[in-house]
């Protein structure tokens, strides 16, 4: 994975809470079986409207999304962070994100960092009172600037850690092969095997 | 110490206790007991194992199925959509490289992948499951501590058959009481959602408990703990009792003979210690519970289905006043208007929260011997091929057809549109799936969630019903009962 120490870009001002994974990626493009090129799919029903954020220059090339409440809640589709990363965005500020979504944000590089809403409301009326400011994000402080705003941010501590290191989950876990295969020798008999199979 | 049963669950699957406090310092890394896979999020997963050169660890702990992308009609013919096509061929090529085990389309246990693995007894009390579909949180309803992960996650469970986790905290539902007449579990939990709102979960396993919730049945229980992510929560739960093991009993991969016995052994002790402390309890009264139904487009904007739609004006929090806002435009709906006055175009009875046996038999006993809107279409789609082929032993396809329903083959179908069961634009649809999300169904698609007998009444008289609104049927109806 690619590391996250700081990124500074323009930030999108996104005053809307429950933008929910259908919204970030419509179903119909989940039918592809690349990890990449899902640009043309971000926010693309809303998209369509010619005054929504990401059609207005300078936020067409923003890199900072700040979300309302809520972000990324309902599917557990990991496409809705690939079409954020592949669209140009590093980062994602919300108060409040879905679990799913927050997780595979972590495994992706893309950076959710979690901003109390009073601090949103503030980098929100600076974003839309000079649009084309830029937010920086500091991973190694957990802080988010913007302007005069400067804001704490929260993430967990693991995820940050993998982040600024740019660590591959797999490769950790299978550092610790010896304790799995410890565990798997302990599980008791009656638990079901899915082969071989068994049906009606 | 006292422990909640999420917490037992938990603790049963620890192969590494994390570092605790630090900087850099791991969680606990859990066991998966079983990894549900179907075509959508899995063949970027199999194409990370590819190019790492990785194997698939536990292909005995794998099974995969074939639901977002099929077809409901037609199914013996090649499927028309070229990239739903090649998504599905990819599965197929990807289970047979890795050696998992595939129920394809045509095969007597495809469906809905919640579906498929209780009805196989796979899914049993006191697991670890996950699958990469949010709605993993169904298989709870044994007792399961099962989670909807990314693809990232998916990859990792394949390479490791573990997951490391953050830990959770736990919030009990507390359902009281006895539900009446005409309302269930669907109701239940949508007015949990909107007593919590679609975030109040986040963090959380739910327990659901009380008399209210023992009181019912597995396929009950499986749609309740279907829609906790709808309230943001990592997965929902409830106690394994007899109810669950008459369910399991006798299942495919149920245990047999004294594996059976060890087992049960188990399972009883999965319960939540009386002295356990939960970090939140939520109540909730069945007694006084009426129909819910959502209004808006997320899951948390519901009402009783007897109440009027909400004014912006009604919401304190500005988000939520500008959400309303939004969502009443969006579902071309005016503050005030009763719900049962709203009109709609489309009746969609499927989905993993409401597609098993009982919801099929709930609604075909609302709408045997009745007569449907003709101006409203309505879609069944059992969970399963095995649900389909049970529904037809009971006669319940014909009660369908009689009504004028179409009945179809097993999959996802609309409850998200991937494959051609879609609402047009600006269609307004009754369904018992699990999102009302702007465009979920269909782009532009306009969607009430509700429960199999309330979708069942709706397509009977046209506008949002509950059973109680209905003329009683023809005394020839109870004929037609007999067939079942």
């Amino acid at each position: 994975m690619e590391k996250f120490t700081t990124h500074t870009g323009i930030g999108v001002p996104l005053r809307q809470s429950n933008v929910d994974t259908d919204q970030i990626i419509p179903a119909v493009y989940l039918k592809r079986i690349t990890r990449t090129g899902f640009e043309d799919a971000l926010f693309s029903a809303w998209r369509k409207d010619p005054s929504f954020i990401l059609n207005q220059e300078p936020f067409n090339v923003g890199s900072v999304l700040v979300a309302g409440p809520d972000f990324g809640t309902g599917s557990s589709r990991e496409h809705a962070v690939w079409a954020l990363k592949d669209y140009g965005f590093r980062a994602v500020l919300s108060s409040r994100f879905a679990d799913i979504f927050r997780g595979n944000s972590g495994k992706q590089g893309l950076l959710a960092a979690q901003v109390a809403q009073d601090d949103i409301e503030l980098i929100w009326k600076t974003l839309e009172n000079a649009p084309g400011t830029e937010v920086t994000v500091d991973l190694a402080s957990k802080t988010v600037t913007c302007g005069n705003v400067v804001a704490p941010f929260e993430i967990d501590d693991y995820t940050r850690w993998r982040l600024l290191e740019g660590l591959d989950d797999i490769g950790l876990t299978l550092q610790h092969e010896e304790d799995i295969t410890a565990y798997e020798a302990t599980r008791p008999s009656f638990k079901p095997l899915t082969l071989p199979a068994r049906t009606s | 110490m006292a422990k909640t049963l999420a917490e037992k669950v938990w603790d049963a699957h620890v192969v590494r206790k994390g570092d605790g406090e630090g900087a850099n310092a791991q969680p606990d890394l859990l066991y998966i007991d079983l990894h549900l896979v179907h075509e959508v999020t899995s063949p970027q997963a199999f194409e990370g194992l590819r190019l790492a050169g990785r194997k698939l660890r536990r292909p005995d702990l794998t099974i995969a199925t074939e639901d977002h992308n099929t077809p409901t009609l037609d199914i013996d013919k090649p499927i028309a959509d070229l990239t739903s096509r090649t998504q599905i061929q990819t599965l197929r090529n990807n289970c047979e490289e890795f050696g998992v085990r595939l129920h394809s389309l045509g095969d007597a246990e495809q469906g809905i992948v919640h579906v498929v693995g209780p009805q196989l007894g796979l899914t049993q009390p006191g697991m670890t499951v996950v699958c990469g579909d949010s709605h993993t949180s169904t298989h709870g309803a044994f007792g399961a501590l099962a989670m909807g992960i990314g693809t990232s996650e998916v990859e990792h469970v394949m390479a490791t058959q573990t997951l490391s986790l953050k830990p959770f905290k736990t919030m009990a539902i507390n359902v009281e009481g006895t539900l009446r007449p005409g309302v269930t579990a669907k109701d239940i939990i949508l007015a949990v959602i909107a007593k919590i709102g679609t975030g109040g979960g986040q963090g959380y396993v739910l327990e659901y408990r009380g008399a209210a919730i023992r009181a019912l049945s597995m396929d009950a229980r499986m749609t309740i703990c279907n829609m906790s992510i709808e309230a943001g929560a990592r997965a929902g739960m409830v106690a394994p009792d007899e109810t669950t093991y008459a369910y399991m009993s006798g299942r495919p991969h149920a245990p047999q003979g004294a594996e059976w016995d060890a087992a049960v052994d188990y399972w009883n002790t999965l319960r939540t210690d009386e002295d356990a402390v939960f970090d939140v309890e939520v109540d909730l009264d069945a007694n006084t519970l009426e129909p819910f139904v959502t209004w808006g487009t997320n899951p948390g904007q519901g009402v009783s289905l007897s109440a009027k739609v909400p004014s912006p004006e009604d919401f304190g929090d500005e988000n939520a006043k500008a959400a309303a806002e939004r969502a009443l435009q969006y579902m071309g709906l005016a503050a005030g208007t009763p719900m049962k006055e709203i009109r709609v175009d489309t009746v969609f009875l499927g989905s993993c929260t409401n597609s098993r046996i009982e919801d099929l038999r709930a609604a075909a006993d609302i709408v045997r011997g009745r007569e449907k809107d003709p101006k409203v279409r309505m879609l069944v789609v059992p969970g399963s091929a095995r649900v389909r082929l049970e529904a037809e032993a009971e006669g319940l396809d014909k009660v369908f057809k009689d009504f004028g329903a179409e009945w179809r083959f097993a999959g996802c179908s609309m409850c998200l549109g991937m494959n051609p069961d879609q609402l047009e634009p600006g269609e307004r649809c009754a369904s018992t799936s699990n999102r009302n999300f702007e465009g979920r169904q269909g782009k532009g698609g306009r969607t009430h969630l509700v429960s199999p007998v309330v979708a069942a009444a709706t397509a009977v008289r046209g506008t949002l019903s509950s059973p109680s609104d209905l003329d009683p049927a023809p005394a020839s109806a109870a004929l037609t009962t007999d067939a079942a």
